[in-house]
């Protein structure tokens, strides 16, 4: 068992890295379930591009700053998302063209910035994170965000269960559904920026979106994936820092990498629509 | 007064699709509206909701809560919810976005579910449910909004004479209950039995009032003609082609 316990019990870095992945673990995982609810998947990935501009100007005005990059960041990511939503609902466009315009340009914008200043090794933490050496602020920041994101969620849950199920009902009833809409979108880029902190950009987006995917294959009603996916992100969190110590390898792909094995694990194996269920029916159920 | 529209123009990207719309509903009338495929019974009720801005005329609405049964529902079916959690929605009046369920509103629940015959049907996904029942649910959750207007577009399409004759009871129920009730049907022989008043829309109204005045067989033919007619010259508001100076305004 020491295998599984000492390198958290003796190294401060290894328990920062812990600490940092599990308040990930619980803001963004909710927030994937509800962008896999609402057929939005994609739209995390597309997010985690459009926050690149933004945290490479905060890069490029103040070097590697937490602060800087962080504001700049969630900046980027919050424009994209409400030019998105405008777009969306003032013209003809649908919202995941709106999205993949926007992001593009973003992206665009962010790949120029970038290289600007050159290759660097310290923009390669900003791509591929620093989980393993996360500094206090970071970590401060990286809890404050699970906290406002899981206070934010209780608060609207639902309006926000009604914009995904049944959205025309919701406008019949209220006047919730675009500030719901903009509000969800905005917990989506700060848990894209809290993630890159500790994975990096390009990895942010799997502990958002795998867990929830596996979640699908395990419960059939929204409090049970959203349990399930905080669970599933938390084992892969300590499997993929626990391989990174053991076996040397980059802790943000080895973290992604075990959310993608139990989400194989449960896309066939699962008791609710899995390939198990599909291929291998039990009896039907008889008087 | 329940409804009334005075000059209702309604369209799309500025084509209109009910014209010049004058209409009285009294408080406590059950209205079935008839009318050809594409003559604006379903604009009208969206306009009605304030889903589409009128593009002339008034809508006030005297009721103080309306409730809306769309055709084409944006129902994510899919979606992970129990009937009762779905059903729960219609009492959005009584909770808002943050309030809880007391004991009462759950059994408030229990008795829509009751109302519409799906009694035990509490803890089922809706994704597991038939077409029939989802109307069924839908009509469970109507009732929960306790709503003084109900529009219903199409509300008994597509399903089968019981599951029908089931929701057709529910709407009398509320007409006994003195509330407003407007109903977008297609089945000519249910509205003569069952709904007092109707309203003909032809894009504009053929006529309105008793449905025996209303649903003549020259009438029908007359909306048929005018839907017709309005098909082959659909982008224009006739009323204005015939004024050329205003023109430059529709």
């Amino acid at each position: 068992m020491s295998w599984l316990i000492d390198p958290f019990a003796d190294f401060a870095f290894m328990q920062r890295a812990l600490l940092g992945c599990l308040a990930i673990s619980l803001g963004a995982t909710p927030v994937g379930v509800f962008l896999l609810l609402r057929r939005m998947s994609l739209t995390g990935d597309a997010m985690a591009h459009a926050i690149l501009p933004g945290a490479a100007v905060g890069y490029l005005v103040a070097g590697l700053n937490l602060g800087a990059m962080t504001i700049g960041g969630v900046a980027a990511g919050l424009v994209v998302a409400v030019l998105t939503g405008a777009v969306a609902r003032f013209t003809a466009l649908r919202e995941d063209a709106s999205l993949a315009a926007f992001y593009l340009i973003s992206l665009a914008l962010g790949v120029l910035l970038v290289s600007l200043k050159g290759s660097n090794v310290d923009l390669m933490h900003v791509l591929f994170g620093t989980v393993l050496a996360l500094d206090d602020a970071a970590l401060t920041l990286l809890c404050a965000i699970a906290t406002v994101t899981l206070v934010a969620l209780a608060l609207v849950y639902r309006p926000l269960v009604l914009e995904c199920a049944d959205p025309r009902f919701l406008r019949s009833v209220s006047r919730w559904s675009g500030p719901v809409h903009f509000l969800f979108l905005g917990l989506v880029v700060l848990n894209l920026v809290a993630g890159f902190q500790a994975l990096g950009t390009l990895m942010a987006v799997g502990i958002m979106i795998l867990p929830a995917a596996a979640a699908r294959f395990w419960a059939t009603s929204i409090g049970g994936m959203l349990a399930v996916a905080a669970c599933v992100a938390a084992i892969s969190s300590v499997a993929g820092l626990l391989a990174s110590y053991h076996a040397g390898l980059p802790s943000g792909p080895a973290i992604i990498l075990a959310a993608g094995t139990l989400y194989l694990l449960s896309l066939v194996f699962g008791p609710s629509g899995s390939l198990a269920a599909r291929f291998w029916p039990r009896a039907h159920l008889e008087a | 007064m329940a409804l009334r529209v005075r000059d209702l123009t309604l369209g799309y990207d500025r084509h209109p699709a009910v014209h010049h719309l004058d209409l009285e509903l009294a408080e406590g009338s059950l209205t079935a509206i008839v009318g050809p495929n594409g003559a604006g019974k379903s604009t009208f009720l969206k306009g009605v909701m304030g889903e589409l801005p009128p593009l002339e005329g008034k809508i006030e609405r005297g009721a103080a809560r309306v409730a809306y049964l769309p055709q084409l529902s944006e129902v994510d079916r899919s979606f992970p919810l129990s009937v009762k959690a779905f059903v729960a929605m219609g009492l959005w009046h009584r909770t808002g976005a943050f309030g809880g369920l007391s004991r009462a509103d759950l059994s408030r629940v229990g008795e829509a579910l009751a109302a519409v015959g799906l009694t035990g049907f509490e803890r089922r996904p809706i994704s597991a449910l038939s077409g029939g029942q989802v109307q069924r649910v839908m009509f469970a959750r109507l009732l929960l909004q306790d709503a003084d207007l109900i529009l219903l577009d199409e509300p008994f399409t597509a399903l089968d004479a019981k599951t029908a004759a089931d929701l057709l009871a529910v709407v009398q129920r509320w007409h006994g209950e003195g509330r407003t009730v407007l109903a977008v049907l297609h089945d000519i022989e249910a509205v003569r039995r069952h709904f007092p008043e109707t309203l003909l829309l032809a894009r504009e109204k053929v006529a309105h009032g008793p449905t025996d005045t209303v649903l003549t067989a020259e009438n029908l033919f007359r909306a048929r003609q005018m839907s017709e007619a309005f098909d082959d010259d659909a982008n224009v508001c006739a009323r204005l082609a015939e004024q050329p100076a205003k023109r430059g305004a529709a």
